[in-house]
């Protein structure tokens, strides 16, 4: 055991080395740092609860799809009693209009890959595309 | 409280009735709710005039707006073509009419054609995941989250009313419209009778373009439906009805 010390240095410097991207964020304080959602100005209720609506929006818009294209039902009723029609881009976008600041910042957190927006089309690039 | 056996079994038994009646009471509550909504039987179905659309033999206000609010993409090579309501020579659209001495109005004149919306539709039968279905109301509809591309249903529908996206549609859509999706690469497509405005209480995009009112769309399960009128009143056609496919388009002759 002679090269103890030489050892547990390599040892050291490799534990340092392998590990730095999670330094490199914990100091500049990145991996910390939940995306910033920028909200809807002019609504502050969704059709369900902020817990619900972050846990589970993806598969309500199953659930709608389904029942919309499927089933031509049109109506959500919510807890509370509102109605609204079934739509991603005519009802959520109507208050979350600024999708790379609200769905995309998050789905980019998450790694997520959604492919709505191959056909469904977001009501701010159809104003840029169309001039 | 002590339970023996048989207090036991005859509560086991008293909640197993209860709860068969609680399920049977609600059965019954719901289908009474699904009769409620079928008790106005819809059979939507489309009657065409072309004497009155060959008014004005140039004109394709229906094209436009149905193109405009369904994003139908615009290829200028043909084998890519996507179409969803055009205009098809006579003779080409009615081949079971031999007669080659057509009457001068209608030989080789244009007539809209798009999809039949068959009650019996080849199409929907050859679909291998159900992205094709026939609705209760006679809507051949597409879903389009489970199309997989296999043209099947293209092989299959003897109008020609389905086309295929070879390329990715979206940068050859003129003017995009965000109520209604656009399609991607590999995704068939056609007429869905404007589904989706029926639900808004409209008429399709391309009736309500017309300005002849050479279209007329409505309920044929509706003994007063203006379909059902100009049926009684005039001899109409049906795109090659030999095949049995049942097509719910009337053409006036």
């Amino acid at each position: 055991m002679r090269d103890r010390s030489l050892i547990l240095a390599g040892l050291l410097l490799f534990l340092g080395l392998i590990t730095f991207p999670i330094w490199y964020n914990l100091a500049s304080g990145a991996s910390s740092k939940e995306p910033e959602l920028k909200l809807p100005a002019n609504e502050k209720q969704c059709v369900a609860s902020k817990e619900t609506m972050r846990t589970t929006h993806m598969e309500m818009l199953i659930t709608w799809r389904d029942r919309v294209v499927r089933q031509d039902d049109r109506t959500l009723r919510t807890a509370d009693g509102r109605t609204f029609e079934m739509s991603l881009t005519r009802t959520c976008m109507k208050c979350h209009e600024n999708r790379e600041e609200f769905c995309d910042k998050c789905h980019l957190y998450a790694g997520v890959t959604p492919y709505c927006w191959d056909c469904h089309i977001d009501p701010k690039l159809a104003r840029r595309t169309n001039g | 409280m002590s339970a023996n056996r048989r207090t036991f079994l005859g509560v086991a038994g008293l909640s197993a009735l209860a709860l068969a009646g609680k399920s049977t009471l609600s059965a019954i509550e719901g289908s009474e709710k699904k009769d409620a909504a079928a008790s106005a039987p819809k059979r939507w179905a489309m009657v065409i005039d072309p004497q009155k659309c060959l008014k004005n033999e140039g004109c394709k206000d229906c094209i436009a707006a149905c193109n405009k609010v369904h994003n139908v993409p615009q290829f200028a090579d043909a084998q890519h073509e996507v179409k969803w309501i055009w205009k098809e020579p006579f003779e080409h659209a009615f081949p079971d009419q031999e007669n080659p001495y057509t009457a001068e109005a209608l030989k080789e004149k244009p007539v809209l054609v798009f999809c039949n919306h068959c009650d019996n539709p080849p199409c929907v039968r050859v679909c291998p995941t159900k992205a094709t279905w026939k609705r209760e109301d006679g809507i051949v509809m597409m879903d389009w989250h489970r199309c997989i591309g296999c043209r099947y249903c293209v092989a299959a529908c003897p109008y020609g009313s389905r086309s295929f996206n070879w390329l990715d549609p979206r940068p050859h859509i003129p003017a995009l419209d965000p109520n209604f999706p656009t399609r991607t690469k590999g995704v068939v497509e056609k007429c869905t009778f404007c589904d989706e405005r029926l639900a808004r209480g409209q008429q399709p995009a391309c009736v309500e373009s017309c300005k002849e009112k050479a279209l007329v769309f409505g309920n044929l399960d509706d003994p007063t439906s203006e379909v059902r009128a100009l049926l009684k009143e005039h001899y109409t056609l049906r795109r090659k009805p030999e095949l049995g496919t049942h097509p719910e388009i009337y053409y006036i002759v």
